[in-house]
């Protein structure tokens, strides 16, 4: 399973990196090798085996439904780059629809 | 030099012969003197003096608490990936530049009211993605027994403040082996607690279900002081343990006869370096005249740990990394719209491997790689886990390994990826498989410190500890030479 | 309107639509953080490290939120898991701090559930299959219009706890869609889960919608249909996609699988990225997997409050109540309820139903309040009915007694004594009202004694005006009939 320069255009999309089309094809090579190494796995046998997910027998711990909340220090304008308000702000979508679009 | 042990400096300042102000003094001349700052050896990445001054004045109120804190009047030094009320947590790189968290991480609420004082925030590889130090937006940091090499990493500041005398403990994370490796490569002590053990919640996470937050000291005992005092549940944490915490300092003067020592063999490959192989049959040796029984053992996935590690880590950092969008705090650059302030920013902030391993972990989790990749990597974890679960209940005790395939190796020397993940092959298992490990100084190699490490089952770290006493006691100075 | 879709078209196409249902559960806190999930306050006011998610926070889950989601599962007909997992779903947005919503996907909280929405012309129950019901967190608001050129993100509701319920692609037209949300939110507020209110968005409805033909079992290509704000909206915008899909379809066209948005009259395709839906779901390695003890799930089915279809079965049989009196009856929990108290207290549920359906319900329509708010209480109600049933005060009387009852919370027996209202069945008293009426009216009272027998309604109608509804009208009948008849 080879990576392409189109599987990284992709990813690097999915994960918003910008990535200049010289770094774009410089980790095409570098993934590849990377995920040459774990081929390794491939081989390993295992059916019936369950995946490690989750710690602790007792399952997820749940809390009560009151407050308080966990108390900040500082409010949102002490370490939010751009707020009016109260809001947060960031750069107007340009279709403003849907988390698709953004 | 070294910063005066833990206990003392708790006893002397339970007493009052000692001022916490004096110890806190000591620490910064001592910080002065080798150089720990940007030009220099660059330790810490931010530090707050007058903020120590602070802490320090408190602890006088203090004395009058029956039982002295754990870590009384003790400066301790705080990995910048670890919330703090006080100074930036930036966690090595350009995105959180300025960032002042408005909350703390409960370990550093403990280490508080243990009566520590936080000293400083220690530099570390990106997002805790590297194990040189040398990955950090911030320069690299220096081995301070040897400047021109690295201190390990990611953990590399902290381990560099305890090996430089600075303070006797260090708070560092460990998700494949990042506080016993640069223990190792320092010469000191770097414990990883069973995964649970300790909080996570203000650890900036990296890999969730590997992070835990680690403790180094100078010598196993204040080690096992500095876990007891953060160790424990955490009801804002949904995967800390609710089980008791035992004090790791009991077993400091216990026998280890009759102590079962596994050596699983996989650690022990014909390609280890001879030096370090003659260094762990000296420490085996040790144990041996010790009482312990020291017999060979199987942990047959363990040549399968990187390839799972290096897909389960960065997959889970992919998800974890995409909350620094630019939009809440931390670094906002603009582009084109808001698709453009999110690309400029994250491409601005990120550093080389850290786009790396968000690209490695995207593209496992997406459609169409996730059965090949991540949940065949899930899989062989659990195999991995087995391992281990398989050798501790056949009696054996606690496993003894080396902690890393070489020394601290030359700044820059390293640059190709996989290599460098390489360093981490035999402390990731323990991630994998949740137990907890620690590495100990055991003899030096041309001058560079040579690690050995302890596994032992989950939550059992004070097994764990006894067996760490010991042979510390039992090397002496050989641990050093 | 006309609907967009022809008879000869459905005669050859079919409509197959799945509904995805989002419902925000009303806990006091939200799903992993104990910030207030109270609608309405400052923007950003309700935020902490770990719904802000502020570097090292991690989520804590809400144990009522689970609860409720427990509550409405059951009421679904689903069965409940005894182990589900939280998955994360990766995918970036202003109002979704942490780049990810935490969600369920392979293994939700409940599968295999059903409702019957009506039955088909032999009698034989329509029933919508639920495939699912998972638990996830809700994203903030972005709002587009309030500053030129930004969006203003408030993230207060980032984290309050929904579920999802979806299911499957058993509806076959726009009527049967309504039907199955009307179904689903009356279930939904029989078991109190939520304030399901589609305004303020704790109610929320996307639809998968796609056509084939008649006697085809394979299924078309599917489109999403997103921003329907109202039952009938959804109902209007299924016909319009459908119609859509069967003139590409019928053009020989193909149909793009894609998300459409509706305007309120037509949809438009969503401008999506190519690629841009691969949420890469795995398990939260912060969570835990949920694991629900089998008894804690049966005591929750046990502990299920009486669902519509079982209410409205029993009012029939206990209450002796026709369909339409108890569709109108059992439409909200509250008002059943209300209902109930009257008619236990009464012992007449046929009367108590003409008064609850007649009377309360028209000052409720008319005040716009809520049942629950209702000032008259049932047991008054009841005693008002019962000063009816043993002749103490007219049934016009009672009517305006009512209206005193609703304008003051005070008693009806204090009413009626205070207003005067109280039945005169005195003779004395009677007859002089009447020899004043037919002093008054001379002409009809003649006519009535000389065999029209029909203005004796006008007569007692006279009586009734001058005694301010007072005078008891079947003796008043017997004294006419005797008085202008010798």
């Amino acid at each position: 399973m080879a990576v392409t320069i189109d599987d990284v255009r992709h990813i690097a999309t999915l994960a918003r990196l910008g990535l200049s089309d010289e770094r774009a094809a410089a980790i095409v090579g570098e993934l590849n090798t990377i995920l040459g190494h774990m081929d390794e796995l491939a081989k390993v046998d295992t059916a019936g085996v369950e995946e490690a997910i989750g710690v602790g027998a007792e399952g997820l711990p749940v809390r009560e439904d009151k407050g308080p909340p966990f108390p900040l220090a500082r409010s949102l304008d002490a370490f939010a780059p751009s707020v009016r308000d109260g809001f947060l702000l960031v750069p107007r979508l340009s279709t403003h629809e849907s988390p698709e679009e953004a | 030099m070294t910063a005066r042990s833990c206990a003392a400096v708790r006893a002397d300042t339970a007493a009052g012969h000692v001022k916490a102000a004096d110890t806190l003094t000591a620490a910064i001349d001592r910080a002065r003197e080798v150089g720990a700052g940007r030009e220099g050896l660059n330790i810490f990445a931010w530090r707050d003096d007058d903020d120590a001054r602070r802490q320090a004045a408190t602890i006088g109120d203090r004395l009058a608490d029956t039982t002295p804190g754990a870590l009384l009047g003790v400066p301790v030094a705080v990995k910048d990936n670890i919330a703090t009320l006080t100074m930036p947590t930036t966690c090595g790189s350009r995105i959180l530049e300025g960032y002042v968290s408005p909350y703390e991480a409960t370990v550093v609420k403990r280490l508080r009211e243990a009566g520590g004082i936080v000293f400083g925030k220690t530099n570390m590889d990106e997002f805790a993605m590297g194990s040189s130090t040398e990955n950090s937006a911030y320069g690299p940091t220096k081995n301070p027994i040897a400047p021109d090499r690295v201190p390990g990493g990611s953990s590399g500041g902290s381990a560099a403040a305890v090996a430089a005398g600075i303070v006797s403990i260090a708070l560092g994370s460990e998700t494949g082996g990042s506080v016993r490796q640069p223990a190792a490569f320092c010469g000191i002590v770097g414990v990883k607690p069973t995964y649970g053990r300790v909080s996570r919640f203000g650890l900036v996470a990296f890999a969730s279900s590997l992070d835990q937050v680690g403790v180094f000291g100078h010598t196993v005992d204040d080690a096992a002081r500095g876990l007891g005092a953060i160790a424990g549940h955490d009801a804002m944490d949904s995967t800390s343990a609710d089980i008791a915490v035992p004090d790791y300092t009991a077993g400091a003067n216990a026998d280890v006869k009759g102590l079962v020592v596994g050596l699983p063999k996989e650690y022990f490959p014909a390609s280890l370096d001879p030096a370090i192989r003659a260094k762990c049959d000296a420490a085996i040796e040790h144990l041996r005249a010790l009482g312990a029984t020291v017999k060979e053992v199987s942990l047959p996935h363990t040549d399968l740990a990187i390839p799972v590690y290096y897909i389960i880590a960065p997959a889970e950092a992919s998800s974890n990394l995409a909350r620094f969008d630019g939009v809440r705090y931390g670094l906002r650059l603009s582009g084109d719209g808001l698709r453009g302030m999110y690309e400029a920013t994250r491409s601005g902030g990120f550093g080389p491997e850290v786009t790396r391993r968000i690209l490695l972990g995207t593209y496992v989790l997406s459609a169409g790689y996730y059965d090949a990749y991540y949940r065949k990597a899930q899989q062989v974890r659990t195999l991995i886990a087995n391992d281990f679960r398989r050798v501790f209940d056949s009696g054996v005790h606690v496993l003894f390994t080396p902690t890393a395939p070489s020394t601290a190796f030359p700044i820059g020397a390293i640059s190709d990826p996989y290599e460098m993940y390489l360093s981490d092959i035999f402390t990731a298992t323990a991630n994998l498989a949740g137990v907890p490990a620690m590495s100990i100084p055991i003899g030096r190699i041309g001058g560079l410190p040579v690690g050995g490490q302890f596994l032992a089952s989950h939550f059992d770290e004070a097994r764990m500890f006894n067996a760490a006493y010991a042979l510390e006691r039992a090397l002496g100075a050989e641990a050093h030479a | 309107m006309t609907s967009p879709v022809s008879k000869s078209t459905l005669e050859k196409w079919e409509m197959v639509v799945g509904l995805e249902v989002h419902v925000q559960l009303k806990t006091r806190t939200k799903l992993f953080c104990a910030c207030s999930a109270e609608f309405g306050a400052q923007p950003n006011a309700n935020t902490c490290p770990v719904c802000l998610a502020l570097p090292g926070a991690l989520p804590v889950v809400n144990k009522a939120a689970v609860g409720l989601a427990t509550r409405a599962s059951l009421a679904l007909n689903c069965e409940v898991q005894p182990v589900s997992i939280f998955a994360r779903k990766n995918y970036f947005y202003p109002d979704l701090p942490k780049g990810y919503q935490i969600s369920q996907y392979d293994k939700p909280l409940a599968l295999d559930g059903w409702v019957e929405i009506g039955a088909r012309a032999d009698g034989s129950p329509i029933r919508i299959g639920v495939t699912r019901v998972h638990m996830e967190d809700d994203a903030g608001k972005s709002i587009h219009d309030r500053f030129p050129g930004v969006t203003a993100v408030d993230l207060n509701r980032s984290g309050v706890p929904l579920i999802e319920i979806v299911s499957e692609p058993d509806i076959r037209s726009a009527e049967q869609a309504g039907a199955y949300l009307r179904v689903l939110k009356q279930i939904l507020e029989y078991v109190d889960v939520s304030d399901l209110n589609m305004e303020e968005g704790s109610l929320r409805v996307d639809a998968n919608v796609s056509a084939r033909r008649r006697g085809e079992s394979k299924f078309g290509t599917k489109t999403e249909v997103k921003n329907m704000n109202s039952f009938s909206g959804v109902e209007r915008a299924l016909e319009v996609e459908f119609a859509r899909h069967v003139s590409v379809l019928e053009a020989g066209g193909v149909i793009e699988q894609q998300t459409m948005l509706w305007d309120g009259s037509t949809v438009r395709p969503a401008r999506s990225k190519e690629g841009s839906h691969d949420y890469r779901y795995f398990p939260d390695p912060d969570l835990p997997p949920l694991i629900l003890d089998l008894q804690w799930i049966e005591k929750a089915r046990h502990d299920l409050p009486e669902l519509p279809a079982a209410r409205r079965a029993r009012f029939a049989s206990e209450y002796r109540l026709g369909d339409y009196d108890v569709e109108v009856l059992t439409a909200s929990p509250r008002l059943a309820d209300y209902y109930e108290s009257v008619a236990r207290a009464h012992g007449e549920p046929k009367a108590a139903a003409n008064w609850v359906m007649g009377e309360v319900m028209a000052t409720l329509k008319t005040s716009g309040e809520d049942i629950s708010r209702f000032r008259v209480r049932p047991a008054d109600l009841a005693a008002l009915l019962g000063l009816v049933r043993d002749g103490v005060v007219s049934h016009t009387a009672a009517k305006q007694i009512f209206a005193h009852m609703v304008a003051t919370g005070d008693q009806p027996a204090q009413i009626a004594e205070r207003e005067g209202l109280v039945k005169v069945d005195d003779d004395a008293q009677l007859s002089a009202w009447l020899d004043e009426v037919i002093a008054e009216n001379p002409n009809e009272a003649e006519r009535f004694r000389n065999g029209e027998k029909r203005l004796q309604g006008v007569l007692v109608g006279a009586v009734m005006k001058k005694s301010k509804g007072r005078a008891d009208p079947r003796k008043l009948n017997q004294l006419l009939t005797t008085r202008l008849t010798s």
